[in-house]
């Protein structure tokens, strides 16, 4: 080597005091997950007192709706209509959460790039949509049945509504903050005119593409409850309904344990993602 | 200054215009300058002297206002391999390695994956960052960047190497350690080189020729011819009075300013 230099960023952190280094790093290791346990204990802890303290007799205790929810998973408890098919709702929605985030971003994607980079597009479609972002996907759920019907294409419909402007607005942003010295950089190396589409513009706005992927899922399986309220026989959002409908608010809360926790999964699955595809981008480690 | 055929850059009469809302900024008023290939160039003077606008204009990202800059003996109309641009804050790819950054030129170029692969293997060794070709460029220092960019441009086959206050990021150390790999380079590789600086001393230890630059309206206040053997000595007495001269002829606008 010509020159010895300063060597990458170190990753570790510097070294405890010996004696105590062994507890330490065990605390360490398992400080975020009783971190983050904390919250949720608590407020099982205060729903334990006030249902058994009968401050409420609309709702049913942590007690029973854990029985319940093992019934909805397996069955063998109530053995009732919804004994034993959570595994056939949760495919149900799952289905048409990413079928309905797949949709939005076929088509947010491209609409962004065209916005993001031709002025005419912009004009023409920008305030466009900016009028139409703010109309909650709950309005479009009438609408919505008309123009596709009952059942699975409406569910479509409103998920792929939900995840589509996040997607749209990170993709618009990321193709138009590319730092403009890329494009000299790339021009004085030989790259000029479309090339520099597909080797500047596109790489250097995947981290903002990717984080607008990330929320359109997040918001995908938040609406899939009015998605679901479409008259579709099976999924989450439909058990949740029909849980109101038969005040079963055991069904209810068991149907919403699972949402939160089949989107915190596919949420982690595509930071993990995110994580290795970006992992050249310093600010990208989420 | 040694005559040849036909200087590799001519600057004919080149003023820049700049329109900010109804302001207009001269940032360069009617530049002459020829240089000729395998001159180190230096040019100096305070913010506002136009000389960033000047090697914009040899880059070729800025057209001049009037008058004509040339590379042999043609108009240079817009960015060219052939003019390697290094730049301050480095504008290195960040999403590829040290590797695929330096092969960026060559690849775009059209050369098949061996053939970079091999350039790209030379450059690497020639900036001594061999060890660290797969690394990003986030996880490297601004010195190692700063090879990184330089390889980048060499590997591209440019005859023409712009430096835009290169080393103006750096630490001190790092600095002088870049100033010796750069003029070695040049030494070896016989390339011109016209380099943007701010400090004097650095164009007196780099350059043979300085060309000092003043504000208000920019333009080309001296050229000076440097003879001063290599390497050069910091410290000595001839190096001072170079040092001097170019402090004066640097400073010569405050005095039109004043009052």
């Amino acid at each position: 080597m010509a020159i010895a230099d300063t060597g990458p960023v170190p990753a570790a952190a510097p070294a405890a005091v010996l004696p105590r280094a062994a507890t330490r790093t065990t605390w360490a290791r398992i400080k975020p997950t009783v971190l983050a346990l904390i919250v949720p204990a608590l407020l099982l802890a205060f729903w334990q007192v006030a249902t058994t303290q009968q401050w409420t007799r609309l709702i049913p205790t942590p007690y029973a709706v854990g029985e319940y929810m093992v019934d909805f998973a397996v069955g063998g408890i109530y053995d009732d209509a919804y004994s034993a098919t959570l595994t056939t709702h949760l495919l149900a929605s799952m289905s048409r959460v990413y079928g309905g985030f797949a949709l939005a971003a076929v088509f947010a994607l491209p609409i962004g790039i065209l916005i993001g980079r031709v002025p005419t597009a912009r004009m023409l479609l920008d305030p466009f949509l900016q009028v139409m972002r703010p109309i909650p996907v709950t309005a479009w759920l009438p609408l919505s049945m008309i123009l596709f019907g009952l059942g699975a294409k409406s569910a479509f419909a409103l998920v792929c509504l939900g995840a589509f402007y996040p997607i749209l607005l990170n993709t618009i942003f990321g193709v138009r903050s590319v730092d403009p010295k890329l494009f000299e950089a790339a021009s004085m190396l030989g790259c000029r005119g479309n090339a520099q589409f597909y080797k500047v513009v596109l790489p250097a706005a995947t981290p903002s593409i990717f984080t607008g992927l990330r929320l359109g899922l997040g918001l995908a399986w938040f609406v899939i409850v009015v998605g679901e309220m479409t008259g579709v026989p099976q999924g989450l959002g439909a058990v949740i309904m029909d849980g109101r409908t038969l005040s079963r608010t055991e069904l209810v809360i068991c149907g919403m344990i699972v949402i939160g926790l089949a989107g915190y999964l596919s949420d982690r699955v595509v930071v993990a993602l995110g994580n290795y595809l970006l992992r050249w981008s310093p600010n990208h480690h989420g | 200054m040694a005559e040849s055929a036909t200087p590799i850059v001519e600057i004919k009469g080149v003023s820049k215009v700049f329109r900010l809302q109804d302001q207009t900024i001269h940032a360069l008023s009617d530049a002459n300058l020829s240089i000729n290939k395998g001159e180190f160039i230096c040019l100096i003077g305070a913010s506002g002297c136009g000389k960033s606008t000047l090697l914009r204009i040899m880059a070729g990202f800025d057209q001049p206002s009037s008058g004509e800059a040339l590379m042999w003996g043609r108009p240079i109309a817009g960015p060219d391999p052939s003019r390697g641009m290094v730049f301050q804050d480095y504008a290195l790819f960040p999403w590829l390695s040290v590797r695929a950054n330096i092969g960026f030129g060559p690849a775009s170029r059209g050369l098949g994956a061996a053939e970079v692969k091999q350039i790209v293997d030379k450059f690497i060794d020639l900036v001594g960052l061999a060890k660290f070709a797969n690394a990003y460029p986030h996880q490297l220092s601004g010195g190692m960047k700063q090879r990184v960019a330089i390889a980048r441009v060499l590997a591209n086959d440019a005859e023409l190497v712009l430096m835009d206050e290169p080393f103006g990021a750096l630490d001190a150390m790092t600095r002088e350690r870049l100033q010796d790999e750069l003029l070695d380079i040049w030494e070896r590789t016989k390339l011109t080189v016209v380099f943007v600086t701010h400090a004097v001393e650095e164009a007196i230890l780099l350059a043979n020729r300085v060309v000092v630059m003043t504000p208000g309206p920019g333009r080309i206040e001296s050229d000076n011819a440097l003879d001063l053997a290599r390497p050069r000595d910091v410290a000595s007495p001839e190096f001072n009075a170079i040092r001097r001269v170019l402090s004066a002829k640097l400073h010569s606008h405050h005095g039109k300013k004043a009052a």
